[in-house]
């Protein structure tokens, strides 16, 4: 059984302006010692999925399931919540400094989240905080743990949350956006860390971001989202290579590493809809450049495509049509190990003149063909 | 990109840039003061992109609005086409700003919430006497044309457009005057992904309309990649590295740069048959207030000596390489070193056509 099971999670709001659908039909699944990514631009609904479950969304209506070790959260107490929250589920937010009180000491703000769970005195939670800060990399721990949080550098702020995040040694943590104010260099430090921790103490890491990158590096699985819902889920390496649907199709083109510097950027035409006024369409339609009749009646339900498992994605699109495709020829200088062979042949891509943003796919025997 | 034609448009030699911080409040003595920049010699050539990167405090922004004469310089000399513009008297300087231009970061900030798109982009209009009335009103309108927004919004207010429409705007404003060159300050950090792409082509494709030349600061390197044709690394106030693009991403010689570059997580699954090897820099960006003596990376650095903690390196060229690509370095990175596996392999094409499917991570 997962750790945390998610099941047709819907969040809305009650503004003014009318009722926002920030969460429509989330489902996912992430297991002790993995890593689960949720990637999506501003507004997709990525936070909002994560702390509706957690009770941390005032306003918010919450449907569907979130079962921890098979008890559901939403059909908890707001103090059942609370003994939750910490001991077995943390978060990780942004930014480090507004989510750290400027007028405690770092140490003693770790010591308290410890002492509000746990009955221990207030020395051997002090000295728990220490030892905390210390493995994750702050020199001279019991020094700086009586040091205010404006005495951190940025990433030293990111590391003090981690230790506080952990402290509890909660099976599951959240983090939301962690490295996105950090550095690059700083970055490298704080993923490599995350995932060292998750090695050695064998915990589920959900980590939330718009970089498609930092998944690409830290995650095993992904799902991508999309004005509130997810488009797509799959092992990340499937995800990046054999990406269904068209939005990620669309993100990784946008991406100026994977488009060769010579070519131009492909971006998505348009703009994201508003979450006030979703069309009963996939919300993906007016965007999307296969879009067909069938995606104007209803948004498609998740079905499984490509060849790896658990490969989902809400699109109608056929099934066996995975693949970013550029209009390159492969080079020939290395061998390559990871080759297709007999069995497991590549999915072919078009030729340069006839690209599949510009081709109505109504001959779907051309992808199926091949796989 | 664009070919060059090699013309010197902007130089700047030995510029230095420095703020006091910690003054006393009665005597008004300075305690300390931060080197923003501190001693940057660098040519932008006409028609090019020059990308500038470097970590959060590293001097980038500084340098950007000493090029664009928005604050002088502490020393050192600017000059734009041959003419020296580090001490000219305002008036003197507007002339020079309508050919230098600047995109902020934050299409939110830097737009007037409270003046429509129309006053906003009529205003360089205005300052420079170039056209009133039904004239201006006719300029602003094709200006919002080129840029990709529909002139119907000439009477919107900034809050009516989306964050990448109002980064049209913010370069459309730039643009207004017709500028030989635009130095764009993270234009693109604050976008999502989808529409940060739409506003890069928007970028390159009114370079090879107007035939602008760029200053491209950003702290994302793939984005600086895709934009650049040449490429600076600052740390602490200082160029480390300088050179083609292609030679910085693909042979970087400053171990800062080559640590730099390691650190960047790459979308490129395909290659991970072979990953990358990571440096992890320790620590942080020593403060600008007391740099380190010698060269300012030798605490970061894997390949610190003696040498490099007593002597500050020069900014000069390096074996194997081209004499465009300097660096400031004692020891730089060579091909057998460890540094070198760390920098950006070329991502061939043959990664994203050739899908090995359920390759291992």
């Amino acid at each position: 059984m997962a750790l945390l099971e998610v099941v047709d999670l819907r969040v809305t709001f009650d503004t003014d302006d009318g009722v926002v659908q920030a969460v429509q039909g989330m489902s996912f699944a992430v297991d002790r010692g993995r890593t689960l990514g949720i990637v999506g631009e501003s507004g997709s609904g990525k936070s909002v999925s994560t702390q509706a479950i957690l009770g941390l969304s005032p306003g918010a209506r919450t449907t569907g399931h979130a079962y921890l070790d098979g008890v559901d959260l939403l059909d908890m107490s707001e103090s059942e919540l609370q003994s939750v929250r910490g001991a077995r589920i943390s978060m990780i937010f942004q930014d480090p400094l507004t989510s750290l009180h400027p007028l405690f000491r770092v140490g003693d703000q770790i010591a308290e989240a410890i002492r509000a769970h746990e009955k221990v005195t207030k020395r051997d939670a002090h000295q728990r905080a220490v030892e905390m800060l210390g493995k994750v990399g702050i020199p001279q721990p019991d020094r700086r743990a009586r040091d205010y949080p404006h005495q951190f550098s940025g990433g030293m702020r990111q590391r003090a949350m981690i230790a506080m995040a952990l402290s509890l040694h909660p099976p599951l943590i959240i983090a939301d956006e962690p490295t996105t104010a950090l550095d690059v260099t700083v970055q490298a430090q704080i993923l490599e860390l995350l995932a060292e921790l998750r090695e050695e103490l064998d915990t589920a890491v959900i980590l939330i971001t718009h970089d498609l990158a930092v998944v690409a590096d830290v995650a095993d699985e992904i799902v991508i989202m999309y004005a509130g819902r997810p488009m797509e889920r799959a092992s990340t390496t499937a995800a990046f290579t054999e990406p269904h649907h068209p939005y990620t199709q669309g993100l990784l083109e946008s991406i100026p590493a994977y488009s060769a510097r010579t070519g131009k950027l492909q971006p998505i035409k348009g703009n994201p809809p508003s979450l006030l006024r979703l069309a009963r369409e996939c919300p993906f339609a007016p965007r999307c450049p296969h879009v067909r009749e069938e995606c104007r009646a209803a948004p498609p339900p998740l079905k499984p495509v490509g060849h790896s498992p658990g490969h989902l994605s809400a699109c109608v699109l056929p099934p066996s049509r995975v693949g970013l495709v550029a209009p390159v020829a492969p080079a020939l200088d290395a061998p390559n190990p990871d080759a297709p062979t007999a069995d497991r042949p590549i999915t072919e891509a078009p030729t340069a003149d006839e690209p599949i943003g510009d081709d109505p796919i109504d001959d779907d025997s051309v992808w199926s063909g091949q796989v | 990109m664009t070919e060059t034609d090699g013309g010197v448009l902007l130089e700047l030699t030995d510029v230095t840039k420095s703020f006091a911080v910690k003054t006393r409040v009665l005597t008004g003595r300075e305690r300390a003061r931060v080197h923003a920049v501190d001693g940057v010699s660098l040519q932008v050539r006409a028609g090019e992109t020059l990308g500038l990167v470097g970590e959060s405090g590293c001097g980038k922004s500084t340098l950007a609005r000493v090029m664009t004469a928005l604050q002088p310089a502490t020393s050192g000399r600017v000059s734009f086409k041959g003419r020296d513009i580090t001490h000219l008297a305002r008036r003197r300087l507007r002339s020079i700003r309508r050919n230098v231009q600047m995109v902020f970061q934050d299409p939110y900030g830097s737009l007037n919430p409270r003046r429509r798109v129309g006053s906003i982009l009529g205003e360089p209009f205005a300052v420079h006497g170039e056209a009133s009335g039904e004239e201006r009103k006719r300029k602003v309108q094709e200006l919002m044309e080129v840029v990709g927004l529909s002139p119907e919004h000439y009477n919107r207010f900034p809050a009516e457009f989306s964050g990448g429409q109002r980064q049209r705007i913010g370069i459309a404003r730039a643009l207004a005057l017709r500028p030989e060159l635009i130095v764009c300050d993270e234009p693109v950090s604050a976008l999502d992904v989808s529409i940060q792409a739409q506003i890069l082509n928007l970028i390159e494709d009114l370079q090879d309309v107007f035939g602008l030349t760029y200053v491209f600061i950003a702290h994302d390197l793939s984005v600086v990649r895709h934009v650049s044709d040449r490429v600076a690394v600052m740390y602490l106030g200082r160029i480390a590295e300088i050179g083609p693009v292609e030679e910085i991403y693909g042979s970087a010689r400053h171990p800062y740069t080559a640590a730099l570059l390691s650190a960047v997580p790459v979308v490129d699954l395909a290659s991970n048959r072979r990953r990358r090897e990571r440096v992890i820099l320790q620590g942080g960006v020593p403060s600008a207030i007391d740099p380190p003596t010698g060269c300012r990376f030798h605490p970061r650095c894997p390949k610190a000596q003696q040498v490099c903690r007593e002597v500050e390196p020069e900014l000069g060229p390096s074996e194997s390489v081209s004499s465009e690509h300097l660096v400031a370095c004692h020891f730089p990175v060579r091909r057998e070193d460890a540094l070198a596996a760390a920098a950006w392999e070329e991502p061939t094409p043959s990664k994203i056509t050739t899908l090995p499917a359920g390759g291992q991570r």
